[in-house]
């Protein structure tokens, strides 16, 4: 039996990386290559090089983790024209779609906005009938001017009837030539931020389109003719199709692939993970192989979601961070030269003392510059400046633990040497193999997963049979997504009990995932 | 987002124009202010003030300057009505406010008693309350009364100075967004509690509600007064404590009057719902020294904090959690292990002391055998 092999690919800010992994999670091959004004120029090298030497024919899947869309998202550009539909009159009238958004973003992608009667109440009844006339003249309305319409409805992650005939009114009215991102397929309760991950989702079609097109054509012209998928936000994959329509989904997934390849690459499931760079470091935390999420709103771009990201706590520490000294005393920070290190530290020939300097003098850091340029650093700035770091080391790792309980902590990035070996609350300190491409890692390692968010009453069918229907949901879209029958599994299950609502309200969410069939 | 830029220049400009009077009117930069002032004298409850902010911002835009006015400024005959949103978080965050069932309500209760109100005033100057009426009152044309009756967040109506003064909630109105309005007339405030309850659940969990309707004079008799700037000047203190501004915090304390109590981290949070409140207890390790614990009960809000057992703030004085770096307050739905927390008590509104106050409000009222701890240094 030949054995499948799987590319995975992560294009970060800096770098783009590329990784084959075979059946058994072994690194065969792996490049890092700089990411390119058109990110696709990126993609297409790392590529080519990463399959160089290994027997192409055995490749089956690609799998694709990149910040495009935040990246287009934070910089205001290729974002298209959007309408937004809000079904909810007359509830939720006093605050209009865009709010609060910033002012730049919001000229850039709202072009027409209504709110129209239609949408639930928390009990399924009907807010109002739908105003089905109001949608054919919204659509109308639309024509010529917007690319897609952000559509969303009260309660429709319980109830998505009206969202759904909406859908279909538009289609008939612009004959399909004004595509349509629905709510309830986007987010979570939380009108207004679901409403407004709707609108950068559909904001993203453009751009989506793009990067899913040059991923397949990369794979193509190497002779590739292999499934291919994006990685999301928490860590599982959609199909390339499937991204195209959802891409808001995947705007986070940098450090959860990041994470997860961590994880994986140290043969762990449940860990600390710090990633140390040159100006900052990230502490996160993985539960049975995917990462903690936030309980906070994330904010995309200036904009309120509610979004699920991986719950990360980031800190100015890193290997190009300052060090002065004034007096007897020693401070560390917040300036940092960054990527500079590797001309501004003094190790380096440079003139600025950084914690890099005082890695390479107390020994931590070996073969990065030449030593003897740091000996003039005093004992006492090494121990102080060492003395901070591990502190807040420590610090980062405890805010994030989410018991008392001792947690192995992986060190990754390119200043994870400022990591002491032992850490107070951490049971050992794990530098895995291959950590340099974590992230790409991660991609190809990713699993498919299927979710469930919704409110149940307890008091009608009872709690168990509730949480068995639902867990029966996530599995079933998880299947649905791809995920092997055999092998699909829940992930996590949380239960929100709704307060001053009459009865056993319940906001259930479920989560299943499995690897990939065939 | 012009127009707000624009209505900011022309505010801050009209505020010095207008600072030789009392009535004053509300800036943007006075609702940021405003709205972290809320957050902590929402004492970890009284809901998120997201959404009432982005309504008086939407309400500044349609229907321009909000204005405050003390009760010296006022017929002391004329009518002050309340108005406030009740219902479920978890359903407001998903069917946000028309705007019109604050106005409905407030008509419905003036229309019962024949008498069109001179302001509006905050039940529950703490939490998203803070924030409806100015709202609604930018709709209707009205000033807002710069007093309230809890100057901290509650669960229930009944929980109010007001109560104290024997000054009934009833007759009182809940109305929806689609034109449903319920009056009712109730024989003590209890009472009103429920059948508010009951008509929130029968009309979608998510209502305007005007209640303890009285004169401009009861409001300067037995209201909490000036609470309104006393959010503001509270939250713009704070504001200027996150900006890590020098001897920020100190003027934070002395100007509240409180007390930091302790610096810990989070240890422990266990969470139960029980006859539709949010209850919990939170147990926090010191900082420094670990076998220092101090342990905070939960319902909805902060009520009771123990340090080694012993009770150290009790209600109707404030719980504030703050976060140990940013000094942002902390909400009990968002607390989590391994957060550091400066634990702050601040003393209740001085109109609280007054006899039946731990009845109605002490720890007692809300099942702990606990005695209360002033920190005002008032014995009720």
């Amino acid at each position: 039996m030949s054995t499948r092999l799987r590319i995975g690919i992560d294009v970060g800010g800096t770098n783009t990386d590329a990784v084959v992994v075979d059946d058994g999670g072994n690194v065969l091959s792996s490049t890092k290559t700089a990411t390119t004004p058109d990110p696709s120029d990126g993609i297409r090298i790392a590529l080519e090089e990463v399959i160089a030497d290994v027997d192409r024919a055995h490749i089956t899947q690609a799998m694709l983790g990149t910040t495009h869309p935040a990246n287009a998202i934070i910089r205001r550009r290729d974002l298209d024209p959007i309408g937004i539909l809000r079904l909810a009159a007359p509830a939720s009238l006093a605050i209009r779609p865009g709010m609060a958004w910033p002012k730049d973003l919001h000229d850039t992608v709202i072009g027409r906005a209504a709110i129209l009667r239609g949408g639930f109440e928390y009990d399924g009844e009907e807010i109002s009938p739908l105003d089905e006339d109001g949608v054919r003249a919204f659509a109308r309305d639309c024509m010529g001017v917007v690319r897609a319409i952000a559509l969303s409805s009260a309660f429709a992650p319980a109830t998505t009837d009206h969202e759904l005939r909406a859908a279909a009114i538009i289609n008939e009215v612009t004959g399909g030539q004004i595509a349509v991102s629905m709510s309830h397929q986007v987010g979570s309760l939380g009108l207004l931020e679901r409403e407004n991950a709707t609108i950068l989702n559909a904001s993203l079609f453009g751009v989506a389109r793009r990067v899913v097109d040059g991923f397949q054509t990369a794979l193509t012209s190497h002779g590739l003719d292999v499934e291919s998928y994006l990685t999301q936000n928490d860590g599982t994959l959609m199909t390339a199709e499937e991204a195209v329509r959802l891409p808001i989904l995947t705007v986070g997934s940098g450090p959860t692939n990041s994470m997860r390849g961590a994880c994986a690459l140290a043969g762990l499931s449940n860990a600390l993970v710090i990633d140390v760079g040159g100006t900052s470091a990230d502490v996160g935390i993985l539960v049975d192989g995917f990462p903690r999420e936030s309980a906070a709103a994330v904010e995309v771009g200036g904009v309120r979601t509610n979004f699920r990201m991986p719950d990360l706590i980031s800190i100015g520490l890193g290997g190009g961070t300052v060090v002065t000294e004034s007096g007897s005393t020693v401070i560390v920070g917040p300036d940092s030269v960054g990527y500079l290190v590797v001309t501004e530290a003094l190790v380096s020939g440079g003139r600025t003392l950084t914690l890099s300097d005082i890695a390479v003098r107390s020994g931590r850091l070996t073969g990065f510059g030449d030593a003897s340029l740091a000996a003039g650093i005093s004992d006492a700035t090494v121990t102080g400046a060492l003395a901070w770091v591990d502190e807040q080391i420590t610090v980062l790792c405890d805010r994030m633990k989410a018991s008392r309980a001792s947690m192995p902590l992986i060190a990754v990035g390119g200043g994870s040497h400022l990591v002491p070996e032992h850490v107070n609350g951490v049971a050992e300190v794990i530098r895995p193999a291959h950590y340099a491409v974590a992230n790409a890692f991660g991609a190809a390692i990713a699993e498919a997963s299927g979710a469930v968010d919704r409110v149940y009453r307890y008091e009608a069918l009872g709690r168990d049979a509730c949480l068995e229907e639902a867990k029966q949901m996530a599995v079933d879209a998880a299947v649905r997504a791809g995920a092997d029958p055999e092998a699909v599994r829940i992930t996590s299950v949380a239960e929100v009990p709704m307060s001053y609502l009459p009865g056993q309200g319940c906001r259930v969410q479920v989560k299943a995932a499995g690897p990939l069939k065939g | 987002m012009h127009l707000l830029e624009f209505e900011r220049s022309v505010l801050s400009t009209s505020l010095e124009l207008t600072q030789v009077e009392t009535m004053r009117e509300l800036t943007l930069d006075d609702l940021d202010d405003m709205v972290i002032g809320a957050t902590l004298l929402g004492t970890g409850g009284g809901g998120d003030p997201y959404i009432a902010r982005l309504m008086v911002r939407q309400a500044m835009e349609r229907f321009g300057a909000i204005k405050i006015v003390d009760p010296s400024e006022l017929d002391p005959d004329g009518l002050v009505l309340t108005t406030a949103v009740i219902g479920a978080p978890t359903v407001i965050i998903e069917k946000p406010p028309a705007g019109t069932e604050f106005v409905a309500c407030v008509k419905a209760l003036a229309a019962h008693l024949g008498k069109e109100p001179v302001a509006l005033m905050p039940i529950e100057v703490g939490g998203m309350n803070t924030l409806i009426p100015l709202a609604t009152a930018a709709e209707m044309g009205l000033p807002v009364i710069d007093a309230d009756s809890m100057r901290r967040a509650f669960p229930q109506i009944e929980m109010t100075v007001f109560t104290l003064a024997g000054i009934p909630a009833a007759p009182m109105s809940v109305a929806d967004e689609k034109g449903n309005v319920v009056v009712f007339q109730t024989i003590n405030n209890q009472v009103a509690e429920k059948l508010a309850r009951a008509s929130v659940m029968q009309l979608g969990m998510a209502n305007g509600i005007s209640c303890y309707p009285m004169t401009v004079k009861q409001v300067s008799d037995h209201g909490i007064q000036g609470s309104m700037s006393y959010c503001v000047d509270l939250g713009k203190r704070l504001n200027a404590v996150k900006r890590g501004e020098e001897g920020a915090f100190e003027e934070f304390l002395r100007f509240s009057g409180g007390r930091k109590y302790f610096s810990g981290k989070v240890i422990d949070v266990d969470r139960r719902t029980t006859a539709g409140f949010a209850r919990g207890t939170v147990v926090l390790e010191d900082l420094a020294e670990s076998d220092r614990i101090m342990r905070v009960e939960i319902q909805n809000e902060f009520l009771i904090a123990f340090e080694d057992g012993k009770p150290v703030i009790t209600t109707p004085d404030l719980i504030c959690f703050l976060d140990y770096e940013t000094a942002d307050p902390i909400t009990t739905e968002t607390l989590a292990y391994g957060q550091r927390i400066n634990v702050i008590g601040l003393p209740c509104a001085p109109e609280w002391h007054q006899p039946g106050m731990l009845e109605l409000v002490g720890p007692k009222a809300f099942g702990y055998d606990v005695d209360f701890v002033s920190m005002g240094g008032v014995t009720a």
